[in-house]
């Protein structure tokens, strides 16, 4: 029973070792837990699940298990892309509508139909009465009306019900994928410490003394050297304005955790895609420009580049002269785009747009491909892809 | 043998997974890895299984700048140096410039102890991969005395962490895992309760809707976690506020009384006022 249950771990995307699973067997083989299944969720969770962004995934190969359901948990099939429930209308129903959905069963068949549903539904579904999408009357789905309805992907907190625990799916904000907090952001962005002794020897190196008065035969021979610290050195080009407002608090966000972490750390405003002129403050951004070929002077290419924006914009505007929205630019944005990476090899884009998006948005392909694929989405775990392409 | 079970304390609420999390550990001998949001009691968390089954309790803060030999001993070769200058008999014996660290401490206990490693993610990327082999065979070798010091009980090791570095694989395997989520409502009155045993109801229940309310409010860069919460608390009660101070109306126009002890961060602040101010604007 548990190795099948170990192997369904596995496909679910929880690589458990088998040093952790021997180490559940011993846990139950020693009576730690009693015979009920919450102390063996509990204790099969803390033996091999290490992550707690990864709770989510087990509590979902869990819930399959104890149901007996073969369903293979493959790149998130049975979770519903958010896409699906995106909400486009609200919508008020009427009476009638009211009392036919009133006529479906209860909580533990609703969540049972949902699961037959997902399995038979591929595509993105919005209104109608059966299908899971936004605005419908199905039981399933956001925004819409039903008072026994299941809410998938809709903002704000779900109602307590008495469901079990790894039902409740309490750990999904965990899950890494989802958006990022300042913490998170910080921690990230640790990964491209680099420690580097630089600048004047003012701290006692202990080794090198003892070992230098070792052999001078016992005298005293002092050693000192510089204080260590972060030597990374950032520039960061912020999208601002037109479409990024969706995305302001990210930004913010990413912003004052970069801030604190490097402390080389340069950043510039741009629109849409970068040109002859950058500006520091979004308030004059017409009066006070900085030329891009100062920038690119004055910043050794030993910066790591970090372009924030979300590319979405009219082709026009990366590979045309005089394409930019807001003025006259003499030469297109591609070749701008070509010089700043020529200048910086390190370089990456962070996108707030969700990955999925990007393909159908010719301007994010393009920009995708000026950056040679080094483009990244803003999130925990883009955040973390990018960090590494940076290193 | 009977096995002593952790059930909590008078003083710590634990609850149902935790507890199972840890008495896993207990008997198995082996690691516990604690994370979850400051100030939810994970240092403390050491301290009451220590106080709860009645064991020692040794602690090993991590600082930046902590090397993993300096958990099991450390050669002070400054002092030998020393007395060597200085003709000291005792420079002829090296087992006297061993200084032991918590870990050998703890190996050396005649009941099974608790060691307390805290933050072990503040330390340099290698530091949990040094410490692989003394954490599974619960020895270590002294290259300088040439003697293996083995745990005479596997200490119940007790490790915290906050999420600064990932931790490798390799070490992950040899621990149990618990994240201690942030508590629910109920829990968190137990948690009160448990602390502040006296305190009137109204007051406890309009400082926690104050409480939780104010960690609804998106964007704060540090929401206010259970032991400021008792911070906060304390300071109620030795001020005296009644509780209609609390209620709902007023907080909504009002910053909540002293909290300072809530939100840290001046910009929370700021931006806490911000919110109160459109709030105003809309109820007239």
């Amino acid at each position: 029973m548990l190795i099948g249950f170990y192997f369904m771990l596995r496909e679910g995307g929880i690589k458990a070792s088998i040093t952790e699973f021997m180490t559940l067997l011993e846990v139950m083989q020693k009576r730690i837990a009693g015979y009920s299944v919450e102390e063996f969720y509990y204790l099969a969770r803390a033996c091999l699940v290490k992550d707690e962004a990864l709770f989510d995934r087990f509590d979902r190969v869990f819930s399959a298990h104890c149901r007996g359901v073969q369903q293979l948990f493959g790149d998130g099939a049975a979770e519903i892309p958010a896409e699906w429930l995106r909400r486009h209308f609200e919508r008020l129903m009427s009476e009638e509508d009211k009392a036919l959905v009133e006529s479906l069963g209860g909580w533990e068949r609703l969540m049972e139909t949902l699961r037959q549903r997902l399995e038979e539904q591929k595509e993105r579904h919005e209104g109608g009465s059966k299908w899971i999408g936004t605005a419908g009357t199905s039981p399933f789905g956001a925004y819409g009306f039903n008072p026994e309805g299941v809410r998938i992907g809709q903002e704000g907190s779900r109602h307590r019900r008495a469901v079990k625990v790894w039902d409740r799916r309490e750990f999904r904000n965990l899950d890494d994928s989802v958006e990022l907090g300042t913490r998170n952001l910080k921690i990230a962005l640790r990964r491209l410490r680099r420690f580097a002794r630089e600048g004047a020897a003012d701290e006692l190196d202990l080794h090198g003394t003892i070992e230098s008065t070792a052999r001078n035969a016992g005298l005293l021979d002092i050693r000192m050297v510089p204080e260590r610290h972060n030597a990374v050195k950032v520039l960061l080009f912020l999208d601002a304005g037109g479409s990024m407002d969706d995305h302001v608090k990210v930004c913010e966000e990413l912003f004052s955790a970069a801030s604190s972490e490097f402390k080389h750390l340069e950043y510039f405003y741009f629109h849409n895609c970068v040109y002859e002129g950058v500006w520091k403050d979004n308030r004059r951004r017409h009066t006070d420009r900085t030329q891009l070929m100062d920038v690119l002077h004055k910043y050794p290419a030993d910066y790591k580049l970090i372009l924030v924006g979300d590319a979405t914009m009219s082709p026009y505007e990366i590979h045309y002269p005089g394409g930019s929205v807001e003025h006259w630019n003499e030469e297109a944005g591609a070749t701008w785009m070509k010089r700043l990476l020529d200048t910086y090899p390190k370089a990456i884009w962070l996108n707030p747009e969700p990955r999925g998006r990007w393909e159908y948005t010719p301007s994010i392909r393009m920009m995708s491909e000026l950056m040679e694929s080094r483009m990244f989405p803003l999130t925990v775990s883009g955040l973390e892809e990018g960090m590494r392409a940076l290193t | 043998m009977t096995v002593q079970r952790f059930t909590g304390t008078d003083r710590y609420v634990v609850t149902e997974d935790l507890m199972t999390a840890v008495n896993a550990a207990v008997i198995l001998g082996r690691p516990i890895l604690i994370k979850g949001e400051p100030g939810t009691g994970k240092t403390q968390l050491a301290e009451e299984i220590a106080r709860g089954l009645k064991r020692p309790l040794l602690q090993w803060h991590i600082k930046s700048t902590t090397k993993a030999q300096q958990g099991l001993y450390e050669y002070d070769a400054v002092a030998r140096l020393r007395d060597s200058q200085l003709g000291d008999e005792r420079v002829h014996d090296i087992a006297n410039y061993i200084v032991k660290g918590p870990m050998w401490e703890a190996f050396e206990q005649e009941v099974q102890p608790v060691l307390l490693i805290d933050e072990i993610d503040k330390a340099d990327i290698e530091f949990p991969n040094d410490l692989l082999r003394e954490l599974d065979r619960m020895e270590f070798y002294v290259y300088e005395t040439h003697q293996t010091v083995a745990a005479k009980h596997r200490p119940i090791i007790v490790i915290t962490s906050n999420n600064e570095k990932e931790l490798p694989d390799a070490f992950l395997r040899r621990c149990f895992f618990h994240y201690i989520r942030f508590p629910d409502a109920d829990t968190m009155r137990e948690i009160v309760d448990v602390h502040y045993p006296g305190l009137k109801k109204e007051l406890l229940n309009e400082a926690l809707h104050a409480f939780y309310d104010l960690r609804e409010v998106p964007g704060l860069k540090k929401k206010p976690s259970t032991s400021e919460l008792l911070d906060w608390l304390k300071l109620l009660l030795a001020e005296d506020v009644p509780p209609e101070a609390l209620s709902s109306d007023d907080r909504r126009k009002t910053l909540p009384p002293l909290h300072g002890a809530l939100l840290k961060n001046e910009q929370d602040v700021h931006l806490f006022e911000r919110l109160i101010f459109l709030n105003q604007r809309d109820g007239r």
